[in-house]
């Protein structure tokens, strides 16, 4: 009879695993986590809280005003760039191109590039710069605002789990790299912006979370 | 002994067929190879490996007729960047600002040779010497 227990045991723990990994989100969620102990159902529960993007305002290419609520529903890639940086930034946007070719008919998908130069940036350099790079609509903003606050943003909330280089100038915001962010506002992918297979890995990575389903219930 | 006959024998064979590659072969090969290591340091970012440069912001290197009928300007345009000009390349025009580099006339020629003899133009070698001579004509 112990024997059966034990074997029952060990039964019920492997399905209670199984059922987790079938849960589980493809994609990584990166980030500094916490836990919160909720009440459900009478019951106290406790759930693992996820940093998010928090709340930002910014200036689009067409002089529209957007805020993180801009995105809600969305999931989306966002990265940093200026109009007249000649190192990495042609070859990033040459590679978000063919994600913006990829995604930019999907209604729920969006790409937001933020300038770290606005002085120079202004909502009419953004717009040139959008229309001689070839995109139009509103599936991939390029967005203005203080530099701090792009700063902030950029180190605090979305490049957290990238490790800083050494001795490179402006930090890691400026290392071309291509942040995928759900639509819970959780991180799910960080990727080289320079280098064509992390980007091919973006852009396989992207249908992924689209296609994560319940992901209500996973957070 | 037979050994060393036919090496000796063998090796006299390669120097002549090495020395059938003509010396402008060997040139062309000396400044294109060494071309094509500064255009992925020095031009790659902006103007993409295959040549193709980004949109309507950064031109393609392909248009054989722009590089044809502005040969002697290029070194110029290498050294000296261009300034917020426009320039009409393969029928679409671009403005905006190319850096400057602080490259030797010798490298120039180098990639120069590279990007005339790639992307599909085919103009042959550029020397160290047309280069000299162009840059004393640079406006």
């Amino acid at each position: 009879m112990k024997k059966l227990t034990g074997a029952l045991f060990i039964v019920l723990l492997y399905t209670a695993c199984k059922f987790n990994a079938a849960d589980t989100p493809k994609l990584p969620i990166y980030g500094n986590r916490d836990t919160a102990s909720n009440v459900v159902n009478g019951k106290t529960v406790i759930d693992s809280v996820y940093q998010t993007i928090p709340a930002f305002k910014f200036i689009n290419q067409y002089g529209d005003s957007i805020t993180n609520k801009s995105l809600n529903g969305y999931v989306y890639v966002a990265d940093f760039f200026f109009t007249t940086c000649p190192s990495i930034c042609p070859i990033m946007h040459r590679n978000m191109l063919k994600v913006y070719n990829d995604y930019k008919n999907v209604s729920d998908f969006k790409i937001i590039s933020h300038t770290i130069d606005p002085k120079h940036d202004s909502v009419a350099v953004l717009k040139k710069y959008a229309d001689k790079l070839g995109i139009s609509g509103n599936s991939w903003w390029l967005l203005q605002g203080k530099k701090e606050e792009t700063y902030q943003l950029g180190e605090k909330n979305y490049l957290v789990a990238v490790k800083e280089d050494s001795g490179t100038p402006g930090g890691y915001v400026h290392q071309g790299w291509f942040v995928l962010i759900d639509k819970q506002k959780r991180i799910r992918g960080y990727y080289d912006g320079t280098d064509e297979k992390q980007v091919d890995k973006l852009r396989a990575d992207i249908k992924t979370l689209l296609a994560e389903t319940n992901t209500n219930i996973a957070q | 002994m037979k050994l060393r006959v036919i090496g000796t024998v063998m090796l006299l064979l390669s120097v002549i067929i090495a020395s059938c590659q003509s010396e402008e072969q060997q040139e062309f090969q000396r400044y294109y190879n060494g071309g094509k290591i500064i255009y992925e340091q020095r031009c790659q970012n902006c103007h993409s490996a295959k040549g193709e440069g980004l949109s309507n912001l950064i031109p393609p290197l392909t248009d054989a007729g722009y590089l044809k009928s502005n040969k002697a300007a290029l070194a110029c345009i290498v050294k000296y960047g261009i300034k917020e000009t426009i320039i009409t390349v393969n029928g679409k025009s671009y403005e905006g600002a190319m850096p400057a580099t602080d490259l030797a006339p010798v490298d120039i020629a180098k990639v120069l040779t590279y990007v005339t003899n790639s992307f599909g133009n085919k103009m042959g070698v550029i020397t160290s010497e047309q280069v000299d001579k162009d840059l004393l004509k640079c406006k």
